[in-house]
């Protein structure tokens, strides 16, 4: 059977690095073969930036790279009250945006990421 | 990147309060095989008389950006001249593996998907020179894919006015009420560029789309 390694990366790992080195570090990761659950998000730049850097890594001599799946996800609290949703506001603004989560797969490993409000499901390769 | 989404900004707000804009520079974007081609063949057939790229089954069958340049359109009587940029599928991945189920050869097969990885790229560093940007996506298919997300989030982020044309609804099991769900800050409008299905609407908002540019 396969070894599949899953890597937490906390938000402080990531969040005080330079986008560019952000991105890097994660594509990194994942042509190692590493499943990545991140803490927090990318920006939509940095997000078009690790496509960008996928596509550069595909094909490359002795890798079997082929790309990434790739996700974000947010557990919503609904029906907050006014206070509770400010205070939520206040936390993300000082202290980013915690409880959302990215997961990056590689998509040799990875054959498909599917979701839905509950739960998250990783289809792996054979 | 910020120099430019300024430069933009401040070309946007001088055009509109000096000069009627002529040339709208229209891009088509979206994954893979959501028939980006085949509408930008529809709007050049419609007026222009022929069309302006190859369209196939196989996925990445663009893989370089196209121009169209100076289509005239007259919808309502007003005239837009666009300039039409179709551009590559955007994916996360692309595996050479793939292209062999369609019938193409090993050394085939190889070579687009490294013309392919090309081609998002270039897609990619063409988000910032978009005046509009139609986002196609297959109406058949999951609209909640990161693929679609980061386009928009990226065409939001550049301040880019976006239309999106849920194609393909001349298929069976089109999701086109899960499409309006997932992007609602944004028009969803229902066509099947391939039979010409829904062009009067989609023309009526590509020219609302424009007034937002």
């Amino acid at each position: 059977m396969k070894n599949i390694t899953l890597q937490f990366i906390p938000y402080a790992e990531i969040a005080y690095i330079s986008p560019y080195r952000r991105v890097k570090y994660l594509i990194d990761l994942a042509v190692d073969n590493r499943i990545l659950l991140i803490q927090g998000k990318l920006a939509p730049e940095e997000e078009a930036d690790l496509i960008q850097e996928t596509m550069k890594r595909i094909g490359k001599k002795r890798s079997r790279f082929k790309g990434i799946e790739l996700t974000t996800f947010s557990p919503k609290t609904k029906n907050l009250s006014f206070m509770q949703s400010f205070k939520e506001n206040v936390a993300k603004t000082l202290l980013g945006e915690r409880d959302v989560f990215t997961i990056v797969g590689p998509a040799t490993i990875v054959r498909e990421i599917k979701k839905d409000p509950k739960k998250i499901q990783l289809l792996l390769r054979k | 990147m910020p120099i430019k989404i300024i430069k933009n900004f401040f070309k946007r707000v001088f055009y509109n309060l000096f000069i009627t804009k002529k040339h709208v520079k229209l891009g088509f974007y979206g994954p893979p095989n959501s028939g980006k081609t085949t509408l930008a063949n529809r709007l050049c057939k419609d007026w222009v008389g022929e069309d302006m790229g190859k369209v196939s089954r196989v996925p990445h069958e663009t893989r370089e950006i196209q121009f169209k340049e100076k289509v005239d359109i007259n919808f309502n009587n007003k005239k837009i001249t666009f300039k039409l940029i179709d551009t590559p599928g955007i994916a996360t991945k692309i595996d050479y593996e793939d292209f062999l189920h369609y019938g193409l050869k090993t050394k085939e097969a190889k070579k687009r998907a490294r013309e392919a990885t090309r081609g998002v790229i270039e897609s990619i560093k063409w988000l910032d020179d978009m005046d509009a940007v139609i986002v196609v996506l297959d109406s058949s298919k999951n609209p909640y894919t990161q693929v679609n997300i980061t386009i928009i989030g990226n065409l939001v982020a550049r301040k880019i006015p976006v239309l999106i044309a849920a194609n393909k609804t001349d298929l069976k099991r089109i999701k086109l009420k899960k499409i309006e769900a997932a992007f609602p800050e944004y028009d969803v409008v229902g066509i099947s560029a391939k039979k010409g299905h829904n062009m009067e609407e989609f023309y009526e908002t590509l020219f609302d789309l424009v007034k937002k540019t």
